[in-house]
């Protein structure tokens, strides 16, 4: 590392601080409040649903079939999904063993380049999550190479599928229990709705870049 | 428009205080913003122990600047990024020109990020034949009419729906003249979303740099910043030195406090940590991302222990929307990038006090920037040294040199009234008996040409607390 400006820098910060002595880090938090796992569904659908959010609360038993009427219900044409999750592939086996005239399941598994161009194309993308956090009222979502990065982002309606066992009470909570920092994923996501500005008069807009509705499948 | 290049404050006050329509889409939107604000801390004393926690993590992580940023760029080499060190705006603009010319790219796409303005990385790059395409909306409509932002959350509130109908109408073919918000979006929306597809690079700033892991924590509504990061193949993060913090444990306060103070939400719709571009078998995200660390006088900043807390600053754009001063000049008067009391400490201290120190002046010190500060920057306390700075350079025990000779008789006469109890009853006296206050010249004047002068009352507030049986007489 014989970078001048990296020299420079460095050495003006440290003799800028010479007569500072670092005191102790700052102390941890009192932990956020817990909940019951009741209070924590309840509390994260009220979060989630205040800012545009769709919550569904479905038994895990047959959530394919709640899915599958919901795609209905919206006209969606073809759906855009990863590949390799366990929920996603119970999805795709009620696709295929299923005869009826259902949207087109378009997986993620194609070369770089044209899964890019088809995901502007497509209604929906459905990904799987790390599970939410309660008290601020979001989805923690991690892409993987299964589950692509821009499957949450670029059709206009995101499908979250988010097993009510994994609603953790805080951020701090979900880092600590899901050990981020031993191995944090080349992107980590909070979702809390759909995209949406305000830039204008301040008056709320959904779906400006992101998707426009964000539905969440929340499996009991 | 208002330019640096030009800089007349006062000149620049004037005309923003004279321009209604500016004043009442300012009004509203402040008004709207400091509510929002309000409900998202419903509890205070809640409130006060996050401020204290992120005042304390911020402090301890400015303290110990050098080691974090060495871990920060070993932790992002080991992940996979290419860190880059500027000590100067021309040096981060050559960074980006340099990684936008090896891929060829003719264009790029922007999120939001204020230090871009600080370096004026658009027109830098504008002279060198590529073009940056703001995608934050805001940003958008006012690149659109080649404005700068007004505010550092918010860039084109001075705008109402009407003339953002015409700049749409006017600067993007095709595109009808509508007054609907939602339709304006859409074509926003549409003329980006063709952008993102094509863009081989994106940019961004960075809210939080985390030492610990690495990760670059990004904060957004809208998904733009999403888009500009993860769809074309190089992703170019430019974050200020003083953006990085200890560990992943501090996200999560800061980031309530900083969602919390910028638009009042708990949460804001995406917060997106980056650690590592596209890592084996992953099907998109950027191939390469460089991280640009860039000091622009940061590190001289850190050698004054009281100016150094303005490097605090997380850019929640709090002090702005509570400061009197700003919610009725708005952005641009200030002439600077970063407008209102982070700023006006700020743009001196990286432009130079004597250049640009008479932004402190405008302010009344009234402290509600230092009540609401989610970092608690005693930023009345800065603006008064930066005043100090500018009228004796490198006085830290204050004493400022009177301006004029009027000002300083003016404060001669109330010292030598308040020594002699009998002269101050006298000047009051005849103050109550005309009416009037005793002298309407010298440093008065400028004070009674635009307003008023107040009317002294028939008897001193001594003979009605004495008539009462209140007083101390």
């Amino acid at each position: 590392m014989n970078d001048p400006s990296r020299r420079r820098i460095l050495s003006r910060i440290r003799s800028s601080l010479k007569s500072v002595t670092p005191e102790n880090p700052p102390s941890a938090p009192a932990p956020a409040p817990k909940r019951t796992p009741a209070a924590r569904i309840k509390h994260l659908t009220q979060r989630m649903t205040a800012v545009h959010a769709e919550v569904h609360v479905v038994e895990k038993t047959h959530w394919t079939e709640t899915f599958k009427a919901l795609a209905a219900e919206k006209n969606w044409r073809e759906i855009a999904c990863g590949s390799g999750h366990p929920l996603i592939d119970e999805l795709k086996m009620a696709w295929q063993t299923d005869a009826n005239d259902l949207p087109v399941l378009t997986p993620c598994t194609a070369a770089s380049a044209p899964f890019k161009a088809r995901l502007f194309q497509v209604d929906a993308g459905i990904t799987s999550t790390m599970g939410a956090v309660a008290d601020t009222g979001a989805l923690i979502v991690w892409p993987t190479p299964a589950e692509p990065r821009l499957l949450s982002l670029v059709p206009p309606v995101h499908v979250a599928l988010l097993p009510a066992e994994r609603i953790y009470n805080s951020l701090a909570e979900a880092m600590t229990e899901q050990k981020w920092k031993a191995g944090m994923p080349g992107n980590a996501l909070l979702i809390s709705g759909p995209s949406k500005t305000a830039d204008i008069e301040f008056k709320l807009v959904y779906g400006v870049h992101g998707p426009r509705e964000l539905m969440v499948l929340m499996l009991v | 428009m208002y330019r640096a290049q030009t800089f007349d404050f006062k000149k620049n006050v004037q005309a923003a205080l004279a321009d209604r329509r500016l004043r009442r889409n300012l009004r509203a939107a402040m008004d709207i913003l400091i509510d929002n604000r309000h409900k998202a801390f419903p509890d205070a004393a809640a409130l006060e122990r996050l401020r204290s926690r992120g005042h304390a993590i911020k402090q301890h992580a400015l303290n110990r600047l050098p080691r974090l940023l060495e871990e920060l760029e070993g932790r992002c080499r080991e992940n996979g990024m290419q860190v880059h060190w500027a000590e100067t705006a021309a040096e981060a603009n050559d960074t980006v020109l340099s990684i936008v010319r090896a891929h060829a790219a003719r264009f790029l796409v922007k999120g939001k990020s204020m230090v871009s303005e600080e370096i004026h990385l658009n027109a830098f790059l504008a002279r060198h034949g590529i073009e940056a395409v703001e995608t934050d909306l805001g940003e958008f409509i006012i690149q659109l009419c080649r404005e700068t932002p007004s505010h550092i959350i918010v860039p084109a509130i001075h705008k109402n729906r009407q003339e953002v109908a015409r700049i749409l109408h006017q600067q993007i073919p095709d595109a009808p003249y509508t007054e609907d918000v939602e339709e304006l979006t859409a074509i926003a929306r549409h003329t980006l979303r063709r952008r993102f597809a094509e863009a081989r690079v994106g940019i961004s700033g960075v809210n939080m740099a985390v030492a610990e892991t690495g990760t670059l924590v990004l904060v957004e509504n809208e998904g733009n910043g999403r888009m500009c990061t993860s769809v074309p193949e190089v992703h170019i993060a430019l974050m200020g030195i003083e953006k990085v913090i200890a560990r992943l444990d501090d996200v999560p306060p800061l980031l309530r406090l900083l969602t919390g103070s910028a638009t009042g939400q708990i949460i804001t719709t995406y917060v997106n940590m980056i650690t590592a571009p596209r890592r084996k078998g992953e099907k998109d995200g950027p191939r390469e991302v460089h991280l640009i660390l860039l000091d622009n006088r940061r590190s001289h900043i850190l050698a004054d222990p009281e100016l150094r807390q303005i490097l605090m600053c997380i850019r929640c754009g709090t002090c702005l929307n509570h400061c009197p001063v700003y919610t009725r000049i708005g952005g641009h008067a200030y002439g600077h990038v970063y407008p209102g009391p982070m700023g006006q400490v700020f743009t001196p201290l990286i432009e130079g006090v004597q250049e640009t120190g008479e932004l402190a002046d405008a302010s009344s010190l009234c402290g509600a920037c230092e009540a609401v500060c989610p970092v608690k920057i005693p930023l009345p306390a800065l603006l008064r040294r930066i005043r100090r700075e500018r009228a004796q350079p490198h006085s830290a025990q204050g004493g400022g040199r009177l301006k004029n000779m009027a000002e300083a008789a003016v404060w001669k006469g109330w010292a030598l009234a308040n020594v002699f109890p009998v002269l101050n009853q006298a000047a009051v006296k005849a103050g109550a008996k005309t009416g009037r206050l005793p002298t309407v010249a010298g440093p008065l004047k400028q004070w009674t040409n635009v307003r008023t002068a107040p009317r002294f009352a028939d008897r001193t507030l001594h003979a009605m607390l004495n008539a009462t049986g209140d007083g101390d007489e």
